[in-house]
């Protein structure tokens, strides 16, 4: 096959599918931060931490338990969403008509002692987490040799993004959810439990960044700081997808995650910073964010 | 009098600092429409609200068929059988009309059917997948009762459903109050305009500063209406 732009293909394609890779992590973390910020109007600092201890929850269910990756991605998502349950019972919904500021800095204070207590039991250095028998090897595509286990987290990310949006924007149940996300109170005097749809729903967003962290462990490996790492890149996300947006979130990390990956063949240098700069550029040009409405 | 649909007694509210209601007391008849009447700033909203459990911070004595709802979260309230229609409507922009009609769920049997409802707003019917904010002010009250109506509530709280409408919507607003009594609701009702209030309610209390001064029967309408028009300043 020939080069493109002078690129050989096979380079470039495997640079697009990590690019995708990452981006599905985008998608489902910034997915997560959008729901989060809708309902309860707290910017979720924890989510990198809580994706992190997905991965660990993985990690200790493997080594402790014998429990496998199909295990892990059942169980370390309710495990993980229950941790995110009680941090919403005892300290959050204290702090939902406040400004956002307090729910941020409570959530970076827990983001922190989270990811202390993982470094102080297991070191920063990362550790292995194998990729499940069934999902080893490869496929010939023709123009590219695919890991499987990277088509896979591919494939799982986008019915995972879009079974959420579908909830979300086509069901009686995500009709409460926008309901309540422009007035709990109304909605609320209907009938409907706000409070405990409010708690369900920071489970369910923490239980999507655990499940990404069990998605990302056999690619990265299992580490404390991995949530920090790529946290930052994912704020970055929400920003210029817009704030509170559903399909906003998805669109704009899948989006981003496969511009960094060009940028990785084209120009290596500015690929760790390509998306501050898309971040920038957004923001001047609207300030809102792609898809999301100035408030 | 009857035993009251709904008895408020000593009701008490607040918004953060503020002392809003001084000990309201006031109530409804099983069948009535009331109308709660007063100027801009006398609570009448407060009271809803609190009626509602959407001003969580009240003290006294809230009745409804007998149950004490004054320590009762909001959504349990509803659940009771009371319905609330805000002034400013709550039609949700996210949600098309048919989803906005849909949202309440069913607290009671016997809510009016759906085709009940398009037989009293016929506008909603062509609308239903148009988003709520972009109906007219009026179809969004229509929608705002209309959604209402399904749930099997038997306590309607609607709040100044007339407000900066076109006076033939005013018509139909009120012909649909006089119907919706006929079929058995109850309906407590907040109006500046006692003009409408007259074509529709059986009985008005006057509030003024958090308090309910006054309370006539339609009928001494005209009898009081140089008091009425001292307490509303019109």
């Amino acid at each position: 096959m020939p080069d493109i732009f002078g690129i050989p293909p096979q380079a470039l394609f495997g640079q697009l599918l990590l690019g995708l890779i990452n981006g599905a992590f985008y998608a489902q973390l910034s997915l997560g931060l959008a729901i989060i910020f809708g309902l309860l109007n707290i910017i979720n600092f924890t989510h990198g931490a809580q994706y992190m201890m997905g991965a660990f929850v993985a990690w200790m269910l493997l080594n402790w338990l014998g429990l496998g990756y199909w295990w892990a991605l059942l169980v370390a998502p309710v495990v993980v969403g229950a941790f995110g349950i009680l941090i919403e019972r005892t300290m959050l919904r204290h702090l939902y008509k406040l400004d956002h500021l307090y729910g941020l800095l409570l959530t970076f204070g827990i983001a922190l002692i989270v990811q202390g207590l993982f470094r102080d039991q297991f070191g920063s250095t990362g550790l292995p987490y194998r990729i499940p028998a069934e999902l080893r090897g490869g496929t010939d595509l023709g123009f590219m040799f695919m890991p499987n286990y990277r088509g896979w987290v591919v494939v799982v990310s986008l019915v995972v993004c879009f079974g959420t949006w579908f909830v979300i924007e086509k069901t009686k149940l995500g009709s409460y959810l926008r309901a309540a996300t422009e007035n709990p109170a109304l909605v609320q005097s209907f009938g409907v439990n706000v409070p405990r749809m409010v708690m369900l729903t920071y489970g369910f967003g923490v239980g999507l960044a655990a499940f990404t962290g069990v998605l990302a462990a056999p690619i990265y490996q299992v580490s404390p700081l991995m949530g920090a790492d790529i946290i930052i890149v994912v704020f970055a996300v929400v920003v210029i997808g817009g704030m509170g947006s559903i399909l906003g979130s998805i669109l704009t990390g899948f989006g981003l995650g496969i511009v960094e990956g060009l940028t990785k063949v084209f120009y290596p240098e500015a690929s760790s910073t390509v998306i501050f700069v898309v971040m920038v550029i957004v923001l001047l040009i609207k300030p809102a964010g792609l898809f999301g409405r100035a408030r | 009098m009857a035993e009251a649909m709904l008895a408020v007694d000593d009701l008490h509210a607040w918004y953060g600092e503020s002392h809003i209601l001084h000990g309201v007391k006031f109530n409804i008849a099983k069948g009535e429409v009331v109308t709660l009447l007063g100027r801009n700033g006398a609570g009448k909203t407060t009271t809803m609200k609190s009626i509602m459990g959407i001003v969580a911070n009240r003290k006294g004595s809230i009745a409804f068929e007998g149950t004490e709802t004054i320590g009762l979260a909001s959504h349990k309230i509803a659940r009771l059988g009371l319905a609330f229609c805000p002034e400013e409507r709550g039609i949700f922009a996210s949600l098309d009309v048919k989803e906005n009609l849909m949202l309440p769920p069913q607290v009671a049997p016997g809510g009016l059917g759906i085709d009940t409802i398009f037989e009293l707003f016929p506008n909603l019917r062509e609308r239903l997948s148009s988003q709520g904010t972009k109906l007219s002010g009026g179809e969004q009250q229509m929608l705002a009762i209309g959604r209402i109506l399904r749930t099997g509530a038997k306590l309607l709280l609607l709040d100044e459903p007339t407000e900066g409408l076109a006076p033939v919507i005013v018509q139909q607003i009120g012909a649909t109050i006089r119907r919706l009594k006929k079929d058995g609701f109850t309906i407590l009702l907040v109006e500046q305009n006692f003009r409408f209030a007259a074509t529709v309610a059986d009985r008005h209390y006057v509030m003024e500063h958090g308090h309910v001064v006054d309370e006539f029967a339609n009928s001494d309408l005209d009898a009081n209406m140089d008091k009425l028009h001292e307490y509303l300043g019109v």
